[in-house]
């Protein structure tokens, strides 16, 4: 357990601070940086999945007025190491190779974009083709146990004897279910601007974490840490997607070598984000679960399917979430990956959980079914004890308290189970529900100070990043808490490297990680200095671990509702009404977290009806690698998603007693959603996205 | 070639734009006006939403030499000096922003729509508002933005 | 930067005259689609004629009834114009469920009607397109297709028009006014449009130069009594997976007229003659409020359920006989890979629309 601060300004609906320069279109985003006399970058990309560069003729680019120079592997500078390991996906323009379709393999440097733009249209590539795959199946010969998935996770764990347990079932559900290639689609593309001179490199970029960015390109370029400054005071979002740099920072790099000072401007094109930005593997699971006839488990396993690049290995951990959320006694969880030729996946919004709970939460669903039970019912039977995976207790899990409050609010106690069985004007009418985890994650290595200053107010730096998610604000408020301070005497600075050290704005970890930092910070000031400092008075914390991490099991949990009307003509799905019910220890700002919750889950509604990227097998590219053809939700999607949490804190957490609330939301929300399209039209779709085609026999 | 036109009630004229060239280059980045963005560049996606001749359009689309004399206004250009429009308000206070990226194009959007219906229902809201796609939020804190500004709008009138 | 020149048009003639003496040269209307084609290297003009300012911006009523719009009319007014709304609906409906409304805010109506497909190899200057690159193949036929075409197609080409304002404007029998270097001509919506055969470059007989500068609509009465459905995934801004127009005329307890055009099924808007022909003589069974009100279309999308039995057991023969209808049509529909769900959605789709009509009808007596 760690002290606690005290919550005056956290739990207040504190209005978001960046909220006026964001309304007026003064909020500078990276490729909005003022630089002087900049330079323009557009890449040149790979048109075949595999093979090798032959030849490339950039002298009609190169001859175009207004062009500067055209990079390839043939003239770019070097990069510094071997080029292995995660480092092959930013091993750019070192060598003829190409592993996937649309990876970059040159630029164009030019006097405007549109130059830039044009030029790269004008560069002649000669290719030596081989043979290439990208197609995911799970009975490929060549599918692999990697050593680790995601977030250091084990691939593979057995508990008892699943195969006696299913045998002996007198119930068992056991399915296969499929998940698309999905991507982040964050509205701000990727941009980065980068200035190389006497000083070292400097990089405006959208990232989800500017010393990330350092780490792992100031190696690359040969420079020490200490001459790469990362810069990112507002980022349109990331999703994960910016949780990592990409290829496009190192091509700006190499650029910005080459213009003799000059800055250089990269923003890359919507289309250009489906193939060198990350995606969400597709994934395909198998569920399955043995049940007595009152529904408790005996038997659950979870084995997956997905597929990597051939390049870099990113093993999403899909099936995780089945080794701690229901009290089965035997259990089974299995990753296997497939390298293919297709671009690098990396972190989606809830990597693992996602798509994992999309699986085990339909398929608990079928099992109601299969028991004629209630599906909350069902699930409550099924709460553990004690974290079923480690044996410890949870920090808290109102798991069923958040099913019950939903059941409550939603009306569902008055459901009739019985599929499609509600035709109203036309529509069938169903409801659904599915359950949510996400867990604690405390990233290390974040450093804050405070400096006390002329004006009276507390200055706090640390290098975290608000990708949207609202840091500028809550960050503030815990500062505030942190040193027993009204918000106004708290002046935050955060999105640069010059500042502390801080971790990625990811895994629903960055408040944690950042505010515990800040809070350290705080304390050592007040040691220091007591409560009445002078101007210039400076102390400096650190982030612990909480030492209840290790006696305990943290997670935020939720239930996920859903009504869906599904058109009886036509299959077109509607989805009048989504609630969700959170327990995810302290809520620093309502105003925020609740449009966090509520957009997570509307992520997960546009993944259950909309999301898929289609891998053409012939060419190896996403066909709709537009927002024309990649759908998201719209306005015109949602009608009714609603986000409720219970009141608590986690003092085992971190001195704010907050667990992170970033990604809960998604997780589980499609398999809501779809359970709600078999209730309404008796038709159980085990793979996404759930379109209308499906619905037709 | 050179193009002339009215930018926020100022006569402006840029030289040397590429005849292929969209309003939202011009804007962005020959008058130093970042507000309207570029996210998608075809029209998918209302982050770039200006009006132009009082009607919102997605400056990605329009050809520079098109506007020649025409008349652009865009989210820079909404606040009465340094007072927010009340649409501008409704956002910060709702929570209606949260990555800031679509938030421009809402707000002309937003604007236009209570010029022209000062009292949407709901679902007319939702389908003015389809054209802009907001990953962020979930659209709810939007509504409840878009719901705000209209009745101080009537309410001021 | 493409070398390209830019010239505004002020007068009609001449710039038919300077695009039909220049093949790299193109009409600019609005430029929601050609825009984007430049900056995807799908359309790579020498010269940009645009045409956006010619004296073509009005909705006036023909002597003799109808109306005639002028190509540059925005497709946001000619949606909101009282005599479309009150007359033409069907044209209302599909002017509104097209795009967004910043893109109907620019969309003129001769561009609306030579939007190129949005076939996702066609827009992707990587892949092999017969469109667009005649000869090169066509990636779609045993690639993605889920949103191709099930009537009407080739082997070189399975794509669909994309505008939904084009399949209202089909069932309302518009004409399209066009000048062209021989002078002025008028030629029939249904005719503009081509299948695309073995030159699926060509979307309609239009002749490089040719200019659209209008489009008339008949007086008819009973467009009054018209509808326009989109089905698509997403509740707006989306292109339609299948649409209808429809317009249906009753007399004395029967169908005496009716006029059907099925979106994003063809190359071009397809207008259902035989499904017309179908239609007329059946007799419309149920007064208001009875069990043709009632009755869901076709065939329930989720089988064994009420939708099949229970509300929708009073299946009337007027369902019947409209779904015969729409199977007469669908007849010939040869299904992709991924595409044989249109059939039955349009099947539905067509029953649905037909049977709202019917029942509006029977109300309005």
């Amino acid at each position: 357990m760690t002290e606690t601060i005290r919550a005056r300004a956290m739990g207040r609906p504190l209005e978001r601070l960046d909220g006026r320069d964001k309304v007026v279109g003064q909020a500078p985003y990276a490729y909005e940086q003022q630089v002087t006399d900049p330079l323009y970058l557009h890449p040149v990309q790979a048109v075949i999945a595999r093979g090798r560069i032959n030849a490339i003729d950039t002298a009609d680019a190169e001859s175009l007025p207004g062009v500067v120079t055209v990079l390839t592997h043939l003239n770019a500078p070097r990069l510094t190491g071997d080029g292995d390991g995660d480092d092959r996906e930013l091993w750019v323009l070192q060598s003829d190779e190409v592993h996937f379709r649309g990876q970059f393999i040159g630029v164009v440097v030019a006097e405007t974009s549109e130059i830039a733009r044009h030029a790269a249209d004008l560069v002649r590539v000669e290719y030596e083709r081989w043979p290439h795959d990208v197609e995911l199946s799970a009975d490929r010969d060549d599918l692999y146990a990697p050593d680790k998935v995601n977030a250091g996770h084990d691939t593979d764990t057995d508990v008892g004897d699943v195969a006696a347990a299913l045998a002996d079932a007198p119930v068992v559900v056991d399915h296969t279910y499929r998940t698309p290639m999905e991507y982040n689609n964050p509205m701000e593309p990727h941009a980065t601007v980068a200035v190389w001179d006497a000083g070292g490199l400097t990089m405006y970029d959208s990232t989800q974490g500017v010393h990330v960015v350092r780490q792992r390109l100031a190696p690359l370029f040969g420079l020490d840490p200490g001459h790469v400054r990362v810069v990112a005071p507002h980022v349109g979002g990331g999703f994960g997607s910016k949780g990592a740099p990409h290829a496009h920072n190192v091509l700006a790099g190499l650029a910005a070598q080459v213009t003799g000072g000059r800055p250089v401007k990269l923003a890359v094109t919507r289309q250009q984000m489906f193939s060198v930005v990350g995606h969400r593997t597709p994934t395909i699971q198998r569920i399955g679960l043995g049940a007595e006839t009152d529904g408790r488990l005996t038997a659950l396993v979870h084995e997956v399917v997905e597929h990597t690049s051939r390049i870099v290995e990113y093993a999403e951990q899909t099936a995780v979430v089945s080794r701690m959320m229901y009290a089965a006694p035997n259990r089974r969880t299995r990753h296997r990956l497939a390298a293919l030729d297709v671009p690098v996946p990396f972190w989606m919004r809830a990597p693992g959980e996602a798509p994992g709970a999309f699986a085990l939460e339909v398929a608990m669903d079928e099992l109601a079914v299969a028991c004629g039970l209630d599906p909350v019912e069902l699930r409550i039977r099924n709460e553990p004890d004690v974290d079923p995976e480690s044996g410890r207790p949870f920090s808290g899990r109102r798991m069923s308290e958040c099913l019950r409050e939903g059941a409550r609010r939603f009306g569902w106690e008055s459901r009739d189970p019985t599929p499609a069985a509600r035709l109203r004007d036309g529509w069938l009418e169903g409801t659904g529900v599915a359950a949510s985890v996400y867990p604690r994650i405390m990233q290390t290595g974040n450093r804050a100070w405070v400096r006390y200053g002329p004006d009276g107010r507390y200055e706090v730096g640390i290098g975290a990043v608000d990708i949207g998610t609202g840091t500028w604000t809550a960050l503030t408020q815990i500062a505030a808490d942190a040193l027993e301070v009204p918000v106004e005497e708290v002046r935050l600075r955060i999105g640069d490297t010059d500042l502390p050290e801080a971790a990625v704005a990811g895994g629903s970890g960055g408040l944690s990680a950042w505010g515990s930092a800040v809070v350290g910070a705080a304390r050592a000031f007040r040691e220091k200095f007591g409560r009445h400092p002078s101007a210039g008075d400076e102390a400096t914390g650190t982030a612990p671990e909480s030492p209840a991490a290790e006696d305990f099991s943290m997670y935020s949990f939720g239930a996920q509702f859903a009504h869906v009307r599904v058109h009886a003509d036509t299959g077109e799905i509607r989805v009048p009404r989504m609630l969700g019910v959170f327990t995810v220890g302290r809520v620093v700002n309502p105003r925020t977290a609740r449009s966090q919750f509520v957009g997570a889950m509307t992520m997960g509604l546009s993944m259950a009806l909309h999301e898929e990227a289609v891998l053409d097998p012939r060419f190896g590219h996403v066909v709709n690698h537009d927002l024309a053809t990649y759908h998201i939700a719209t306005h015109a999607d949602v009608q009714d998603v609603d986000a409720i949490w219970l009141d608590e804190e986690d003092p085992r957490s971190n001195p704010m007693g907050i667990r992170g609330i970033g990604e809960i939301g998604i997780v589980g929300a499609a398999a809501a959603v779809a359970n709600a399209v078999h209730h309404a039209t008796g038709v159980r779709v085990r793979d996404l996205p759930i379109t209308p085609d499906k619905l037709f026999h | 070639m050179r193009v002339t036109f009215t930018v926020n009630g100022s006569r402006e004229s840029v030289d040397d734009v590429w005849e292929g060239e969209s309003l939202l280059y011009v804007l962005r980045e020959r008058m130093g006006l970042p507000g309207a963005k570029n996210a998608c560049e075809q029209g998918e996606c209302g982050s770039c939403t200006v009006y132009l001749d009082g009607a919102p359009v997605c400056a990605c689309l329009v050809a520079a030499g098109q506007v020649e004399g025409r008349e652009v206004r865009t989210v820079e250009g909404l606040a009465d000096g340094g007072r927010l429009d009340p649409v501008q308000e409704a956002f910060v206070e709702c929570g209606a922003v949260q990555c800031g990226f679509c938030t421009p194009g809402l707000i002309v959007q937003t604007h236009a729509l209570l010029a022209r219906r000062p009292d949407p229902s709901d679902a007319e809201i939702r389908e003015a508002l389809a054209g802009n796609l907001c990953r962020c939020t979930g659209y709810e804190k939007i509504l409840d933005a878009v719901r705000l500004a209209a009745s101080r709008k009537t309410g001021a009138e | 930067m493409r070398p390209l020149e830019y010239r505004r048009a002020e007068d009609p003639r001449r710039a038919v005259t300077a695009v039909a003496g220049r093949p790299g040269a193109m009409f600019l209307g609005a430029g929601t689609n050609l825009v984007d084609h430049l900056k995807l290297g799908v359309a790579r003009p020498d010269l940009l004629v645009d045409v956006s300012h010619l004296p073509y911006d009005k909705i006036e009523p023909r002597p003799g009834g109808g109306l005639r719009i002028g190509a540059a009319v925005r497709n946001s007014d000619l949606a909101a114009h009282p005599l479309v709304r009150q007359h033409y609906p069907v044209l209302a409906q599909a002017l509104l469920s097209g795009a967004s409304p910043q893109l109907r805010n620019l969309a003129t109506t001769a561009g609306n009607l030579l939007q190129r497909t949005r076939c996702p190899y066609f827009q992707d200057v990587t892949t092999p397109c017969n469109k667009r690159e005649p000869g090169t193949g066509c990636s779609a036929l045993e690639g993605y297709n889920r949103e191709h075409a099930v009537l009407g197609a080739s082997e070189h080409c399975v794509a669909v028009h994309p505008s939904d304002m084009a399949v209202a404007l089909t069932v309302l029998d518009a004409e399209v006014r066009v000048l062209g270097s021989g002078g002025e001509r008028t030629i029939p919506i249904t005719e503009l449009y081509r299948l695309p055969g073995d030159r699926p470059d060509r979307d309609t007989v239009l002749k490089h130069g040719d200019l659209i500068t209008a489009v008339d609509l008949p007086g008819l009465p009973m467009a009054a009594h018209s509808a326009y459905r989109k089905v698509r995934e997403r509740a707006s801004y989306a292109f339609a997976l299948v649409s209808v127009a429809a317009a249906v005329q009753v007399r004395d307890g029967a169908i005496t007229d009716a006029r059907v055009a099925f979106g994003g099924l063809a190359h071009k808007p397809w207008r259902a003659y035989r499904a017309e022909e179908a239609l007329r003589g059946v007799r419309v069974s149920a007064a208001p409020g009875d069990t043709l009100a009632e009755a869901t279309t076709a065939a329930p999308i989720a089988a064994g359920g009420a939708a099949s039995t229970g509300e929708n057991a009073g299946g009337t023969s007027t369902v019947e006989d409209l779904r015969a209808a729409a199977d007469a049509e669908l007849a010939d529909a040869r299904p992709l890979a991924h595409n044989a769900f249109k059939i039955p959605m349009a099947r539905n789709t067509f029953v649905a629309v037909l049977r709202g009509l019917l029942r509006e009808e029977g109300a309005t007596r």
